[in-house]
């Protein structure tokens, strides 16, 4: 295999890890703290980049806008889940997690149809802003602008992340959180406001990630699906609510997947769920997760 | 601790916590004794052919095989304290082993369709061992892992499953013997099949029912309840979870095969994961708490679906939200809904009594 | 009758039971004291086999024991209540009852009779036994805390055993409750010809009826013997009286 070709795939598979890490580590932090996998994660996501279509759409006129288009995407689709956690989710907590799982189901099978409704079953697509059009040369082969933007950007919200859960007090708060919420509540932390920007964090990234994504991959119907099951993996591999585990987890996914593919052109399908099989019976809670108590 | 809990509260319907329990002492409604409720509603489902078009009775085959998957699967949900988001895996097997023996190998229906379940069961067995030795919602995730497994090896292994193309055009079993039963031989072959298939189907149900009712079942409960105490009285919890993990997989491959032929075919999207929480929402929709809660959702899910398409094609929108509905309101279903309201009558009569 | 050699579990560097030692005598009825977080759930968690023992060994009537799963000690006369109160809150007084014997006599494997015609005889004198005979039908759910504690121990006593395991078997209950429910387990023992190990924060009632006291403190034995030795003896008064006001 000629070096160019590794270098690509390599290139290829960060680009994946990357955005993966973008989304899952918003499922992670949810699932670390309030023991909630939010299916409907992925539906997020997909909203995010409907919006940002949307807003590009608008602004056309004015002229180039994804920036703020993924901006108002984040914050779209926070304040939804904002809404969704105050109005709905609250109520099914300390109720058992099927319930709240199949809450998120309920959600999944809404917005998914919404979305429908809304921009219809046609793929859309948002250009890269005008700054990360184009592509380098590295290495002989030829690396997109765009995709080495988002290698960059991934270990830097990482890092941002990190400092954040281990610096600042809302950090702090969250970790205790993901350790024992009762004591937590009893402390007088006010738990319900915790969960609530959590769960609005949370959305902010899948929603931004959504965005992000659209110069790469085409907004199609079925993406939130595809996204959330991959985003499941990731975050099985890396260990629940483990932050570093999600990075790696998703950097390992991304590599497999590219090299995978080139192997066995069949492989992504079968092999990612019979990985995701496998970690599940030997060693439930990741790399890096702890056994669940 | 460890982290199983019941699925439902320990009285009432369904699990919110803080409602009040439905009332002191729950009493498990009967209907009036001495009256076979059940051989009545089979007879009427009977006479289907006759009294219904072609397309009811299509409608009728349709609701009597998803209310055995969904029965299946309450098996696991409602009798066990199991979540399955991969139920559908053993439907999907089933399926497959009965439509390629009879297609691709001219086996017989009769033989076939054991093989169906038995190759239903055999996988229940081997992913379920797997299975119960996670905490629940790992469990669960295990369930889901397996089944999309399942669905992309469905979806791939072109050679033996027809890959994205699936298994069309899956021949019906020969009936031509139904010519002998007096008033039978007008029928046509699909109105024959659902006969066929009611048939079956009430004895999967009253083989599953007599399971339930036997001290095999009241172990299950024990494990569904409270696990940590069902051990103490000498219950291998695992062993019984994986044991009705296995027959609700056999059953579950006996409506798959069912649904192949009444399809026509089978194909890969059969298995792919949302079918999994169709079922189960179809089960909690008629009351995980009742034997007879899923056939209900099954037969009140297919219907609502036939209406609703008429109209729109945001079928999961409906779902959905129906889902949701269930969730905050009525966890019990409908099964729970109708037992409060018989508790509801029979108080309201008490007190002519004394 | 139950004999435990140098019993030691640890979590992560942190040592729970250390290399604790205790036997009870045939029907004797013996008390298992300390402090909380001294170890004493652990401790009877080591003895059922809900948890492995980095060391030692737990002897039953001679036999070993250690490490066997709890399916399996149920079925060789160990029988327990927990401490936070486990019954089988879906099914009524009667069937949680009856299950016990179900699943003790073996009846597990049967798929084909009903559940509901087994051992009707025993499970109502079993509960008369214990005095709930007149909530057979109620769903153990919705019984009042007193009434679950005592279907535990009915549960418990289903499943025929020759030892029984008491983990807090009055906690959370008032004066009076507290005083019928040692009534209750006094004469069960008795009648029944029972070795019982409890474990208790009640004093008094731990000096009522128990012939033997052992006292753990932060995992290990502090102090065993008679209830008048160990209240005499001065460690334990020093853990105690500094310990509550």
């Amino acid at each position: 295999m000629p070096a160019s070709l590794v270098f690509s795939q390599m290139m290829s598979g960060l680009t994946t890890a990357m955005f993966l890490f973008l989304i899952a580590s918003g499922l992670s932090l949810v699932f670390g703290v309030m023991r909630v996998i939010n299916f409907a994660h992925g539906s997020f996501y997909m909203v995010g980049a409907y919006l940002a279509w949307q807003v590009v759409h608008w602004l056309h006129p004015i002229g180039p806008s994804f920036w703020l288009a993924a901006l108002a995407a984040g914050l779209g689709v926070a304040l939804l889940g904002g809404v969704i956690e105050r109005l709905l989710l609250r109520h099914l907590y300390g109720v058992d997690e099927l319930y709240q799982l199949l809450f998120t189901y309920a959600l999944v099978l809404i917005l998914g149809d919404a979305a429908k409704f809304v921009w219809g079953t046609d793929q859309l697509s948002v250009s890269a802003p005008p700054a990360l059009a184009g592509g380098i040369q590295i290495f002989g082969t030829t690396q997109p602008l765009y995709s080495l933007f988002m290698i960059a950007i991934g270990p830097l919200i990482a890092v941002v992340g990190w400092l954040v859960l281990t610096r600042s007090g809302a950090g702090r708060l969250m970790r205790a959180a993901a350790h024992d919420r009762e004591m937590l509540g009893a402390l007088g932390a006010n738990v319900g406001v915790l969960y609530t920007g959590m769960f609005v964090v949370s959305s902010f990234l899948a929603g931004l990630s959504g965005a992000l994504v659209t110069p790469i991959q085409s907004i199609v119907p079925g993406m939130d699906v595809l996204i959330i099951v991959q985003a499941f993996i990731v975050v099985v591999i890396g260990g629940m609510g483990s932050f570093w585990g999600t990075f790696w987890g998703s950097v390992i996914y991304g590599e497999v997947l590219s090299f995978g593919i080139l192997v066995f052109p069949s492989f992504s399908l079968f092999s990612v769920y019979a990985l995701m099989a496998v970690i599940l019976i030997l060693r439930p809670w990741g790399l890096f997760g702890q056994p669940l108590r | 601790m460890s982290e199983r809990r019941a699925i439902s509260a320990p009285t009432g319907e369904g699990v919110i916590p803080g409602k009040p329990p439905a009332s002191a002492a729950v009493v498990r409604p009967r209907l009036a004794r001495g009256v076979p409720w059940i051989l009545i509603v089979f007879l009427i489902a009977l006479t289907l052919p006759w009294v219904g078009s072609r397309y009811d009775t299509f409608l009728g085959t349709q609701i009597v095989i998803d209310a055995l998957f969904a029965v299946s699967l309450n098996l696991l949900l409602g009798t066990t304290g199991l979540v399955s988001f991969g139920h559908v895996a053993y439907f999907g097997v089933g399926a497959y082993v009965c439509g390629i023996l009879m297609k691709t190998y001219g086996v017989p229906f009769a033989l076939a369709f054991p093989a169906a379940g038995l190759g239903a069961a055999l996988f229940a067995l081997v992913s379920g061992y797997f299975c119960v030795r996670l905490t629940r919602l790992y469990f669960a995730m295990l369930t889901l892992a397996f089944s999309q497994i399942v669905w992309a090896i469905a979806y791939k292994w072109n050679s033996v499953t027809g890959g994205d193309q699936g298994i069309p055009e899956i021949p019906y079993p020969h009936l031509d013997w139904m010519s002998a039963i007096p008033g039978l031989a007008d029928l046509g072959i699909s109105q024959r099949f659902y006969l066929l298939t009611l048939v079956i189907v009430a004895i999967s149900f009253a083989v599953i029912r007599r399971i339930i009712r036997s001290p095999f079942g009241r172990m299950l409960t024990t494990v569904r309840d409270n696990p940590e105490r069902a051990a103490f009285i000498g219950v291998n919890v695992r062993a019984y979870e994986l044991a009705a993990f296995v027959i609700a997989g056999g059953f579950a491959g006996l409506a798959g095969a069912l649904y192949g032929i009444f399809s026509r075919g089978v194909f890969a999207d059969y298995v792919f994961w949302s079918k999994s929480a169709e079922v189960i929402i179809m089960t909690i929709l008629g009351g995980i708490n009742y034997f007879w809660g899923p056939p209900i959702g099954a037969l009140v899910l297919v219907w609502l679906n036939q209406q609703i398409t008429d109209y729109t094609q945001y079928w999961p929108f409906v779902l959905g939200v129906l889902l949701l509905v269930l969730l905050f309101l009525f966890p019990g279903g409908i099964a729970g809904g109708l037992a409060a309201g018989w508790r509801y009558l029979k108080s309201r009569r008490a007190p002519r009594r004394a | 009758m139950l004999e435990v050699r140098g019993l030691r579990k640890a979590f992560s560097g942190f040592v729970a039971v250390d290399g604790v030692s205790l036997s009870v005598a045939t029907r004797q009825i013996a008390a298992v004291i300390g402090p909380n977080g001294a170890g004493k759930s652990t401790f009877f968690n080591l003895i059922t086999g809900h948890l492995r023992p980095d060391s030692g060994t737990v002897l039953l009537d001679g036999r070993d024991i250690t490490g066997v799963p709890p399916h399996r000690i149920c079925g060789m006369g160990v029988g327990r209540s927990f401490q936070r109160t486990n019954i089988f809150a879906r099914l009524t007084v009667f069937e949680n009852i009856q299950a016990a014997f179900l699943a003790h006599r073996g009846r597990g494997r049967d798929f084909w009779s009903r559940s509901e015609s087994f051992y009707r005889d025993d499970t109502a004198a079993l509960l008369m036994a214990i005095g709930l005979g007149h909530e057979a039908d109620t769903v153990a759910g919705t019984l009042s805390y007193g009434n679950q504690k005592q279907l535990e121990l009915g549960i418990a006593l289903a499943s025929e055993p020759s030892v029984l395991l008491l983990d807090e078997p009055t906690a959370g209950m008032s004066a009076s409750e507290t005083h019928e429910a040692i009534r209750l387990i006094d004469r069960i023992a008795g009648e029944r010809e029972l070795t019982v190990l409890f474990t208790e924060h009640d004093m008094e009632v731990v000096f009522g009826i128990a012939e033997k006291v052992a006292v753990l403190y932060q995992g290990r034995l502090l102090a065993e013997g008679t209830p008048a030795e160990v209240r005499g003896d001065p460690e334990v008064r020093r853990v105690y009286l500094g310990e509550h006001a």
